[in-house]
């Protein structure tokens, strides 16, 4: 099985036998990001790269930019806002995804 | 030549999983289906089968081990009967879609309450729709070669499905009777050692029974449709060689004295053996009857069926289960809803009895031709009916 195709083209019979997935770390191609209702917003000027968002997050999709600053992957992130609690320094805040 | 010896069902079918060289047993006992687990585990105790047998605590537990044991590649067999099939029920349906061959014998029996532990077939067609392959044996030399041909039908490569063998409680797991037991060579080069194509393995990482969202879902359910289907051709396939092999030959319906008979009965599993009688008895009075029995429930032989039907006019469908307040026995609806599109088809009646190991001897089923026949005319109001009820 192609985890790397989206799952709206795979047909009944591009499955492996028992829906089987021979890829490891496949869940990777996975796009949560879209069950998303809110998403983080970032001033990074307040960024001290503790890293402490990075703990937290429960996806593990958070990680260091270009400039260090700690910032969520949103292909993955849920938007459940447990980042924009705990950061010490009020870097995050949940906005609608609207908007 | 194998040898013909009497032996209890249930020991029959212990051997053949013995002789089928099966690497794992995970099972749990429940009458009727204990004696075929007992011996299991003393073959294990005693050397003389070389399989892991693992006692666990449930018949749940009993199905999951299974899948686990089938998912590393092992040959796997379990036994179980009425509610323990039914405590593992939705195990069953993650081995049918997962694609793991388990083998299980089913000792069938009445589902509580009030508590029995007789036969009949409620068990069996409350899994229905769990997705495996259903063969029904009528009879002990049955018992022993369906469940020898369900290791070959269910790990073909084209199929890998996991093959359900029923056999009545205590009217076959509890009798014996002269049983044809072959050659240990004979069975070797008819089942070729299991080779699962995706086994789990350290070297090669793989998920199974992995999440499919909404998106995925509807088309894992297609390719598992497609593939029960198809599993026909390979199940006949099988049947022909082992007639080749050993000489007896199984069909999806075999029918008994069914030329130029206008009038058939149909039965599911031990029944056969007795409506035989009633019908040379019927037969020696000069009525056109004759016997349908199905063998193969999953995937159902609609084709078998509507070629065995077609000479007919009256079809007695006789279940040994009850689809309450709905179409009467689930067999009865299955048939009529197979032969609903026909031009030509016979009525069809049903008749349910012989429920918590209640006896139906040859004079019931003589007896319910005749009542067949009276309710013949009268219409769609009574199209079943529970057979030797006290009013």
């Amino acid at each position: 099985m192609d985890s790397k195709k989206a799952e709206a083209e795979f047909t009944w019979k591009d499955l492996e036998i028992g829906c089987i997935v021979t890829e490891p770390g496949s869940t990777q191609y996975y796009r949560t990001g879209d069950w998303r209702s809110q998403v983080p917003q970032y001033t990074f000027t307040r960024c001290i790269k503790c890293g402490v968002c990075a703990l937290y997050c429960p996806e593990g999709c958070i990680s260091p930019n270009a400039d260090g600053n700690f910032q969520a992957d949103v292909f993955w992130c849920k938007g459940c806002g447990i980042c924009a609690r705990e950061c010490p320094t009020g870097v995050i805040s949940m906005v609608d995804e609207e908007e | 030549m194998g040898k013909k010896v009497g032996m209890e069902v249930s020991l029959a079918i212990a051997e053949a999983a013995k002789m089928a060289n099966t690497d794992v047993v995970a099972a749990y006992p429940i009458t009727p289906q204990t004696h075929i687990v007992e011996r299991l585990a003393e073959l294990v105790a005693s050397g003389e089968l070389d399989a892991e047998y693992i006692p666990v605590e449930s018949e749940h537990s009993a199905m999951s081990a299974c899948l686990g044991s089938v998912a590393t590649g092992a040959r796997t067999f379990t036994a179980t009967a009425g509610q323990g099939l039914e405590l593992m029920h939705e195990v069953l349906y993650v081995a049918s879609a997962m694609r793991l061959p388990v083998i299980m014998a089913v000792a069938n029996r009445a589902l509580s309450s009030p508590l029995n532990v007789w036969g009949d077939q409620s068990d069996l067609m409350a899994v229905r729709d769990t997705g495996w392959i259903q063969i029904i044996c009528e009879n002990g030399q049955e018992a022993y070669d369906h469940t020898l041909c369900a290791f070959r039908i269910g790990e073909d490569k084209r199929v890998l499905l996991p093959v359900m063998v029923h056999v009545d409680g205590f009217y076959l797991t509890h009798v014996i009777e002269p049983i044809e037991i072959p050659q240990q060579d004979k069975v070797d080069a008819f089942l070729p050692p299991f080779s699962y194509p995706l086994p789990l393995d350290p070297d090669k990482p793989l998920t199974m029974g992995a999440f499919a969202p909404p998106i995925l879902f509807s088309e894992t359910k297609k390719a598992q449709e497609v593939n029960l289907r198809a599993s026909m051709s390979v199940i006949l396939e099988n049947w022909a060689e082992f007639a080749k092999v050993f000489g007896r030959q199984y069909k999806p319906i075999e029918q008994y004295k069914t030329d130029g008979a206008k009038i058939l009965l149909l039965t599911l599993g031990s029944f056969g053996e007795t409506a035989m009688a009633a019908v040379d008895k019927l037969r020696g009075e000069g009525k056109s009857v004759g016997l349908l029995k199905l063998r193969l429930w999953r995937p159902f032989p609609f084709e078998a069926l509507r070629q065995a039907v077609r000479e007919a006019e009256l079809l007695i469908v006789v279940d040994r289960a009850l689809s309450f307040g709905g179409p009467g026995g689930p067999a009865f609806s299955e048939i009529r809803s197979a032969l609903y599109s026909e031009k030509n088809r016979p009525r069809i009646l049903g008749f349910v009895g012989g429920l918590g190991g209640r006896d139906l001897m040859v004079a019931e089923f003589e007896g319910m031709v005749k009542r067949a026949l009276e309710m013949e005319p009268s219409g769609a109001e009574q199209e079943f009916e529970m057979y030797g009820v006290r009013e």
